[in-house]
């Protein structure tokens, strides 16, 4: 099956088809891992997106649900050198065109990837189009012209609804803007009491759950399209321990008045080396964003840059000066990529003790009478009987 | 953390000579960490005996010893220069033990020399089994079941515990010495035995074998302040049961999943930074291949052969990095130079796939045994870069200069199916291609994979690739079939051949056809770049490889460029000689204002490090690849003359396809070459050569060997690489070779020439048409008949007169002006009754271009490129002639790898069997061979007892030789004959039985270690032979020195005579004075 993948750029590629036979439209971006296509391809954080891996052999081990980074991929588009349609590994359970034929995503093979990655690295991520569906290039061209990029990918990836995965220690609010499930693997491990909140829930809402901290998860796409989030972050800013990553970083740093901009092709793949400021310690982390905090929106506000990129020294963490909370720009659950950061969860949870020592819960029996007795109602209940 | 200051002078150790398991990967590192440690100003000192490294350069490193790597001549050059700091780890093994040796005797701390990157407890906790088992448990990090053995009943104990097959590995000995897999009680004792004598310890670890696993390798550095990347993983081809280094290898992993890939990521990490490593680290684990359970194989706490791959796999340049962090740089600040923007502390990426095939001696060795196991065989490897599976292993198979340019053995079809089975269960070098025919008779994938335990997924690959050749061979080249062919890696020879094999009255059945069809389809392949990073930051790395893809990378350059072919995958007859060579030609043609543009594909080479040429192709040294990059650089011409046999076969085809050859052309090789043209030329000149004839059939044959008369050599005139060459000393001998060793007809002549027996003499010379400069003469201290790479060569000559020497320079002359020889030539004469005659000319760089390089201080291979690039010696300031001699004598003695090599024949002969060679330098003679012996790990005690067994025809010489030791109090034993002829002339012996005559016997003697050298001087073609075998193995299996040559046994004799004292008595008074006796 012949397949045509089309840039804003004009540029275009004619290679093999796999996956589903259709069209779609997409933000090009590329991701340098050479393991994990499947935690890609399942990370919320790319809806909307046409992923081109670096690595010419896609598929070798297969798929299976097991690692899944959320219960089906939103991805727009996949594109490789090569699939592997027969997979080898003890765990594989279906290959990767099986995958995107099932989720409708068409896939685009035998091209020029390093090409196509040099264009993105030189022009910036852009528009396209993946077609397996044997449209003319004309064709294509309209499509690509009349079709936006998404602007509500959060909405479409965060649960529509509460749910809980219980454990009986500390009870940590997860607000879903397309969390990865590493992120749930990570606190549910930790015995956390996870409670998965939708996208848009208010702090009220959240307050009702008495969480003893908040993470802010992944997601796809601009933080400025979710301003509600960064409302609902501001308003708890002190009220409950916060740890933010990747976009839950980025809306932590709106919330506290920094600014947030688009690089030029982002960061994604398993490699990327940042700098802890305190120690000096260099981590290869996992790293999925199109956007970042700007270093000198962070002058004047509140916020302490605690990590940075060794490579292009972008902001990679932030803390609070004042309240119990911090964030990440990067994957400490990984998957796809190295453990190396998983202490990042230790440390919100030791945040969450410190804070509670700090302020211990108040018994509120007092408050209750007090209240009852405010709300005196010398309603009495009485039995009459109706005329006939 | 910078640089720390409180260092000024370091020591750098280098890996001595090359042997099985040890090759060019330490020249690699050893340069690369140099240059780093000058680049930050330090003074480097450097010792190593190896004279064919780019290393022991006196431009790498401040001072540079050639001295043997032992704990006497290490010690007293750090009493000399008195280090700061020793770093042990770019050496290999030997450069660790000996680090080690060194921290034991006392002698670092004494001196105080602080050991920079590794630790001691590191290396120990690495190296010694024990140790290092303990320390995976404390780390919780799964080993198979094992104990440490120090006694064969201790092994057999264990046995019956745990039960059969486990494999026997002994500690700190490289390449898998005297280790092996173990089914049987009898193979028990046989290798627990010799695994105890091989390690310096006397120590083995006896463990569950764990075969059929997958085997994978990380790479990791570690700094510091603790961080640690990993710079690449590897897969295996081959399960766990063959040795990395005999293993086909892929980088990156192909079938880990990244829970996989990242849990034995974290397992590195966490050894490494248990054993507290500052520098590189590799680490080897096996996984199941049907669940999560891993085992760490072991851990090798320094550079290794794996590192330099890696290195070149990735372009991370990781013995440069290691000894940058040995001298306090943290990854985090040290710059990735491949980028020149980004840091050294991350994890390449790679948008390719990396094969890496091991190249084995079996050509030159046909008796070994093939079968690989835990124990290594490969003398060297090669690498090669692709974007898809197909096209990287294609590359490296075509790379490996085995004669095969596709998955095809030529016998292959002949083998009957229980051999192949059993091959395929069994695996030996030809595995891959034997898969291959296993598919084309039928077999499944399911029965490969139960016979083979290959993974699936490699298995697929290669049954894809011959289920494409049929479509390929049947019906029409379409312009989309060829194009897939290309983008699997076929060449046009290959997809000619194919389609030739499957119906040969098609169209495009030869190489001349698909190539003119796909050059007129402008089909040609790109260049891609080697950048660490797929290409996420710019990069300028000048390292390249060609694919069928649609974007060049390179950009065309407008100044002139030269190429230079390299020499290929290391392999006995061509070693790390020939790199050093090609360097040196590439710096020459920088410096002459060119651009130097080199083609190599052995990963191990300081030539393929992508800093010294101004632009590498990782590419086959094969005509269709070569044609591929001289079309994209279009240089004004080629360089083939240091690039060994390798570079020089490609001469005639390249000027056929109209590339300009420069230096000496064709025309003089073709001529050095065919006998027919030489002899015409030698005629010409009046110049001798031994008489020789061809001749076609066995009656022949006897007839011209008795008009030469015996002793003839006799050697196959068709035979590329490893010619059964022999000398013979009877019909029957002569003979049997016909029967057993060659074809005779008239397709396959043989050619016998008469065996001068003569001292062997050796020359190197730079012509550049007019003026002949001969830098030096080397005479050989066993006679011709040992090849001229196996016998220990000495400068300047000790006992030829200054006649002779310049009958020899004039014969140089006249034959290098004679073959026009634009460059370098090498000239192997043999001196028979006082005549001169000449054995051959080779017109390129030798084997003893570095060593006479170093020791007359004239750069050869740069002065033979500034010829070849139009200079004049004149104008270079040189003179015709010889070169005034050193008052130093060197001594280039040869090493060999007979212990790994089961049932090789350590007899010197006319076929060279070497690998290595170090180098004695002294103002004697006795001290420089005395050096050079040492170098090459001989055990010589001052006294101590010697086995002698010795042919009839060698008996009278022998005679006086043994006399000589047993004055110097060596205790002689011999067996019968010998014994009582010894006996006779007034020696004292003792006599030890035959083999045949029961035990005790000599193999006992040897095996005990009750004997410390051996003479054996067994003639071939009798019974005896397979004794005097029997008794060279042992001896070589045990270590102890074998010599087969009586001339090196007379050297020997003479240097122990000068460096021991000796007692005589007083003379007794003349007794016609004495009439009264008291
Ligand atoms: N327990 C085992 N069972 C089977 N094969 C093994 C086992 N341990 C090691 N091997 C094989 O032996 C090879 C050499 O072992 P290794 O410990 O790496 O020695 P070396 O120091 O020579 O590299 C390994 O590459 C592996 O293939
Ligand atoms: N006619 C001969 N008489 C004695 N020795 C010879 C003769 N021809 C060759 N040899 C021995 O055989 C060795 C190898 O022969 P050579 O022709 O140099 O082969 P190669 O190409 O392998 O160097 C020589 O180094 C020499 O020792
Ligand atoms: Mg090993
Ligand atoms: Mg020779």
């Amino acid at each position: 099956m012949k397949a045509i993948l089309l840039l804003e750029d004009g540029t275009i590629f004619t290679g093999k088809g796999f996956g589903a036979k259709t069209d779609s439209v997409g933000e090009i971006v590329f991701n340098t891992s050479m393991t994990g296509y499947q935690e890609v391809l399942s990370d919320p954080s790319y809806c909307g997106q046409i992923v081109t891996m670096t690595y010419p052999l896609i598929g070798n081990y297969g798929i299976t649900r097991d690692d899944f980074e959320s219960v089906r991929p939103y991805i727009h588009g996949f594109v490789v050198r090569e699939h592997e349609e027969v997979p080898s590994n003890w765990r594989a359970e279906y290959s990767i065109d099986e995958l995107l034929k099932e989720y409708g995503i068409p896939g685009i093979s035998e091209i020029d990837t390093r090409m196509l990655t040099r264009i993105l690295r030189h022009h910036g991520t852009m528009k396209g189009i993946i077609s397996t569906s044997g449209k003319s290039v004309e064709q294509l061209q309209k499509i690509l012209a009349e079709s936006p990029l998404l602007t509500d990918q959060v909405e479409r990836v965060s649960t529509k609804s509460v749910f809980g995965c219980p454990g009986n220690k500390e009870r940590v609010v997860l607000v879903d803007y397309g969390s990865k499930s590493g992120i749930l693997r990570d606190l549910t491990s930790r015995g956390c009491d996870v409670v998965v909140v939708p996208q848009d829930t208010t702090a009220d809402q959240i307050r009702r759950l008495c969480p003893d901290g908040i993470l802010l998860s992944n997601g796809p796409g601009d933080p400025k399209s979710v301003p509600h989030a960064v409302a609902m972050i501001r308003e708890l800013l002190g009220e409950v321990p916060i740890f933010g990553i990747c976009l839950g970083h980025q809306l932590f740093a709106l919330a506290c008045d920094a600014d947030t901009s688009k690089l030029k092709f982002g960061h994604r793949g398993g490699n990327h080396p940042v700098k802890d400021l305190a120690t000096n310690r260099c981590y290869i982390t996992s790293q999925n964003h199109g956007y970042t905090v700007d270093e000198d929106s962070v002058q004047g506000t509140e916020l302490l840059v605690t990590h940075i990129n060794n490579n292009d020294r972008t902001i990679e963490g932030l803390k609070h000066q004042r309240f119990p909370a911090f964030s990440v720009q990067y994957h400490p659950e990984a998957s796809p990529g190295p453990y190396d950061s998983s202490y990042l969860f230790d440390e919100f949870l030791q945040l969450i003790s410190n804070w509670k020592m700090a302020n211990p819960v108040q018994p509120k029996q007092a408050q209750f009478t007090e209240k009852a007795l405010k709300a005196v109602d010398n309603t009495r209940g009485e039995v009459t009987y109706a005329q006939k | 953390m910078p640089r720390n200051n409180t260092l000024k002078k370091i020591l750098v150790i280098g890996s001595g000579p090359i042997v099985i398991g040890q090759a060019a990967e330490f020249d690699y590192a050893g340069t690369q960490a140099c240059q780093a440690l000058k680049e930050e100003g330090f003074e480097v000192v450097l010792i190593n005996s190896n004279p064919a490294t780019i290393m022991t350069d006196t431009n790498m490193a401040d001072k540079v010893y050639i001295e043997p790597i032992s704990l006497e001549f290490v010690t007293q050059i750090i009493r000399q220069e008195r280090p700061d700091g020793l770093l042990p780890t770019l050496g290999g093994q030997t450069g660790l033990n000996m680090a080690v040796e060194l921290a034991r005797a006392g002698v670092l701390e004494r001196e105080n020399v602080k050991l920079l990157g590794t630790q001691l407890s590191a290396i120990e906790q690495a190296e010694d089994r024990d140790l290092f088992r303990n320390l995976m448990r404390e780390l919780d990090q799964p080993v198979p079941d094992s104990v440490i053995v120090t006694s064969v009943a201790e092994a057999i104990d264990f046995s019956e515990q745990i039960g059969f097959p486990f494999i026997v590995r002994p500690a700190y000995t490289l390449g898998g010495t005297g280790g092996g897999i173990v089914a049987t009680l009898e193979e028990l004792k046989d290798i627990v035995a010799s695994g105890i004598r091989y390690s310096p310890i006397g120590q083995c670890l006896v463990e569950k074998s764990i075969a059929g696993m997958k085997e994978v390798e990380y790479e990791v550095m570690r700094d510091a302040n603790d961080n640690c990347i990993v710079v690449c993983n590897m897969e295996n081809f081959d399960p766990v049961g063959v040795h990395t280094g005999d293993s086909i290898v892929v980088a990156p992993s192909q079938t880990l999943s990244d829970r996989e890939y990242q849990m034995l990521r974290a397992a590195s990490l966490k050894i490494i930074r248990a054993l507290n490593i500052e520098g590189g680290c590799n680490v080897q684990f096996a996984l199941d291949p049907h669940s999560f359970q891993y085992y760490v194989i072991e851990v090798n706490p320094r550079v290794s052969r794996s590192s330099a791959l890696a290195s070149k796999a990735t372009g991370y340049p990781i013995a440069k990095m290691a000894a940058k962090i040995a001298i306090g740089f943290t990854l985090d600040e040290l710059v990735n130079p491949v980028t020149g923007q980004t840091y050294a502390c991350f994890e390449p990426t790679l948008d390719y796939i990396v094969t890496k095939i091991p190249r084995w001696p079996f050509d030159k060795f046909t008796s070994a045994n093939r079968k690989l196991g835990t124990q290594m065989k490969a003398t060297g490897e090669i690498m090669a870069i692709g974007r898809t599976f197909e096209e990287s292993l294609h590359k490296a198979v075509r790379s490996l200069e085995i004669g095969v340019h596709r998955l095809h053995l030529k016998d292959a079809q002949r083998l009957d199916d229980e051999t192949l089975q059993a091959r395929l269960i069994k695996p030996d070098d030809e595995r891959l291609f034997l898969i291959a025919e296993a598919y084309r008779r039928g077999y499944s994938l399911q029965q490969l994979q139960d016979l083979t335990n290959v993974d699936w997924w490699f298995l697929r690959k290669v049954e894809g690739i011959i289920k494409f050749e049929a479509i390929l061979g049947s019906g029409e080249l379409t312009l989309d079939l060829l194009y897939e062919a290309k983008r699997k890696g076929f060449t046009d020879r290959s997809i000619a051949e194919v389609r030739r094999f499957a119906n040969d009255t098609q169209n495009f059945i030869t190489e001349a056809d698909v190539r003119a069809f796909r050059l007129a389809n402008n089909l040609k392949p790109v260049f891609k770049m080697v950048d660490t990073c797929s290409s996420e930051f710019e990069a300028s790395t000048p390292y390249y490889y060609s694919s069928y893809e649609i974007e060049n990378e390179v950009i065309p350059s407008t100044k002139e460029k030269v190429i230079v072919l390299g020499s290929g995958p290391i392999r006995i007859g061509q070693g790390i000689e020939f790199d050093y060579s090609t360097v040196h030609a590439v710096w020459a043609i920088q410096a002459a204002g060119y651009e130097a543009v080199i083609i190599n594909n052995n990963p191990e080479t300081v030539s393929t490090d992508f800093n010294t040429s101004d632009r590498l192709y990782f590419e086959p040294l094969f005509l269709e690849d070569v044609l591929n990059v001289i079309e994209q650089e279009n240089p004004i011409g080629v360089i083939v003359q240091f690039g060994g046999q390798t570079a020089i076969n490609l001469a005639a085809p390249l000027q056929a396809a109209g590339v300009r050859i420069l230096g000496s052309d064709l025309e003089s090789i073709d001529t050095a070459e065919d006998r027919k043209k030489f002899e015409a030329l030698l005629r010409k000149l009046e110049v001798a050569q031994p008489l020789g004839f061809t001749v076609t059939n066995v009656a022949d044959a006897v007839g011209i060997a008795t008009k030469l008369g015996y002793p003839v050599l006799v050697r196959p005139s068709y035979v590329l690489g490893g010619r059964a060459m022999e000398i013979v000393y009877s019909d029957d001998e002569l003979l049997s070779y016909m029967e057993y060793a060659v074809t005779i007809n008239p397709e396959h002549p043989v050619l016998i020439d008469r065996y001068m027996l003569g001292k062997e003499v050796e020359v190197d010379a730079i012509c550049d048409g007019v003026t002949v400069l001969v830098p030096g003469i080397m005479e050989h201290v066993e006679r011709a008949g040992v090849h001229s790479g196996d016998s220990i060569a000495v400068y300047p000559p000790q006992t030829i007169s200054e006649d002779m020497k310049q009958q020899i320079v004039d014969i140089t002359t006249k034959l290098a002006l004679g073959l026009n020889v634009i460059g370098l030539l090498n000239i192997q004469f043999v001196i028979y009754k006082d005549e001169i005659y000449v054995i051959e000319v080779n017109p390129r760089a030798s084997r003893t271009v570095p060593f006479l390089s170093k020791i007359t201080k004239i750069p050869m291979a740069n002065v033979a490129t500034r010829i070849i690039l139009g200079q004049s010696l004149k104008s270079l300031g040189y003179e015709g002639g010889l070169w005034p001699e050193d008052d130093f004598v060197s001594v280039k003695v040869p090493v060999f790898s007979f212990a790994k090599l089961r049932r090789v024949e350590p007899t010197l002969g006319p076929e060279m069997k070497s690998t290595g060679e170090v180098m004695g330098r002294d103002r004697q003679f006795a001290k420089a061979l005395y050096k050079g012996l040492i170098g090459a790990g001989m055990k010589i005690p001052p006294a101590g007892t010697m086995i002698a067994t010795i042919s009839d025809k060698d008996k009278d010489e022998a005679m006086d030789i043994l006399k000589g030791f047993h004055q110097l109090g060596y205790k002689i034993m011999a067996t019968g004959g010998t014994a009582t002829m010894l006996t006779e002339a007034g020696l004292f012996v003792t006599t030890v039985n035959k083999l045949s005559e029961g035990t005790p016997n000599i193999l006992d003697m040897i095996r005990t270690g009750e004997a410390h050298i051996v003479i054996n001087t067994m003639s071939k073609g009798k019974t005896p032979e397979r004794d005097g075998f029997r008794i060279r193995r042992e001896a070589v299996e045990n270590g102890i020195v074998c010599m087969t040559s009586l001339d090196t046994a007379r050297a020997l004799l003479e240097m122990l005579r000068t460096i021991n004292f000796s007692s005589v008595p007083m003379p007794e008074f003349r007794t016609d004075h004495m009439q009264k006796s008291i």
